[in-house]
């Protein structure tokens, strides 16, 4: 009988070793500076479609989006330092499209995790987002990004043959919109160097 | 080598219950930090109600964070009210459900109700756990002692001595008139209330 067991826990440690190992070869690098497979639907606002650069209906992916940076807030309704930071996160996207030059590069989005769509739009009305947010049900964006903590920022570089790579991530403490930009414009340029 | 076979069956479906209950569906905000404490999956449903939509609410008064007593009764012809009973402090999707009420005041207001946040614990601890949520516009209440009482008299105290994560809409005449008793490891989605709430002016 305890043989049976033994032999039991034996083969499924075995796998799980097997498993973990494989899981973990093949997830690193994407978890270092690769977005992980996220598809987004394309806004049904025209307005947003646009700031985003995108056509047609369907689901798109964030490497898409017609920008050289792309701000992702993952946030949720139910969050206060989210809700609190709304308004300077706010700031942040007024500053960039006050900048001609900024306006045409860098884009923002927000994953509102957990959140039922009705949930993400009484947030965007409540604090009144100006850039277009997303919502993530079944949590399935959130698990694929680790089950970050909110608010989550995320910088993602997008290069001219629509690679990609995440550049910075950051938990919470946002310092206030123009010290987060000027960060941001000092990585991109840091990116852009390395990309020479 | 079939023995082996069924070896590695009984592993996999081992490993297969293992990954499921450690999946968790939820999310945690930063302002709590490592203040939460982890849980993993618990049965969806673990009481029994004694109340249904019809009857007269019962009655109770209990003592509030801000230091007044608060009964269901002083609403009676006045407010409808909306009853939340969430689990416990310190806990996952709990930490998360009272501040997203928090901006959804006006949607209250709009239906002439008065949220009432309800938990089994005591006043210190409510107190610290929400505070951390920032300034909440409704009274939070404390059923710590006698332990659940009002849990338990609407039947929805779990054998653990936790409440479950229901809610109650009961409206001027003091009749119940919407119960979720929804699965403790998730948050009603916000639409449902505001649905139900609509329905009271009808």
């Amino acid at each position: 009988m305890w043989k049976k067991v033994f032999a039991i826990f034996l083969t499924s440690l075995i796998i799980f070793t097997i498993l973990y190992i494989t899981s973990s070869l093949a997830e690193i690098p994407d978890k270092i500076d690769r977005l992980p497979q996220i598809d987004l639907p394309i806004p049904k606002v025209q307005e947003e479609r646009d700031y985003l650069g995108l056509s047609n209906q369907g689901t798109f992916r964030i490497p898409q989006i017609k920008a050289s940076l792309v701000f992702i807030e993952i946030f949720s309704m139910y969050c206060p330092h989210c809700q609190k930071d709304a308004p300077r996160i706010n700031e942040l996207y007024q500053l960039i499209e006050n900048d001609q030059d900024l306006k045409k590069n860098i884009k923002m989005i927000g994953i509102g995790v957990g959140n039922t769509p009705f949930e993400v739009e009484y947030y965007k009305k409540t604090f009144q987002v100006p850039f277009p947010l997303f919502h993530d049900k079944d949590y399935k964006i959130h698990r694929a990004l680790g089950e970050v903590r909110t608010p989550f920022f995320i910088l993602v570089r997008i290069y001219e043959d629509k690679s990609h790579r995440v550049i910075y991530r950051q938990l919470g403490q946002f310092p206030g919109a123009k010290a987060f930009l000027e960060m941001m414009l000092k990585l991109y340029t840091m990116g852009k160097e390395e990309k020479l | 080598m079939k023995k082996i076979f069924d070896q590695l069956k009984l592993g996999l479906g081992f490993i297969i219950i293992i990954l499921y209950f450690t999946s968790n569906a939820f999310s945690i905000s930063e302002i709590f930090k490592d203040n939460i404490y982890p849980l993993k999956m618990e049965k969806p449903r673990d009481s029994v109600l004694k109340v249904k939509v019809g009857n007269l609410a019962p009655d109770f008064i209990l003592p509030s964070i801000s230091g007044e007593k608060i009964s269901l009764k002083q609403f009676r012809g006045k407010k409808n009210v909306v009853l939340s009973f969430v689990p416990a402090a310190w806990t996952p999707v709990c930490s998360d459900q009272w501040p997203g009420y928090n901006i959804a005041k006006e949607i209250f207001e709009k239906h002439d109700a008065i949220l009432l946040g309800i938990t089994v614990d005591n006043i210190p601890t409510l107190f610290a756990w929400t505070n951390q949520m920032g300034k909440l516009w409704f009274p939070v209440l404390s059923d710590f002692w006698p332990h659940g009482a009002v849990a338990k008299k609407y039947g929805v105290l779990r054998s653990n001595g936790v409440s479950e994560r229901a809610l109650f809409i009961i409206d001027k005449k003091g009749i119940i008139r919407y119960i979720d008793v929804h699965d403790i490891n998730k948050r009603p989605p916000l639409e449902d209330l505001v649905t139900e709430l609509g329905k009271l002016s009808q």
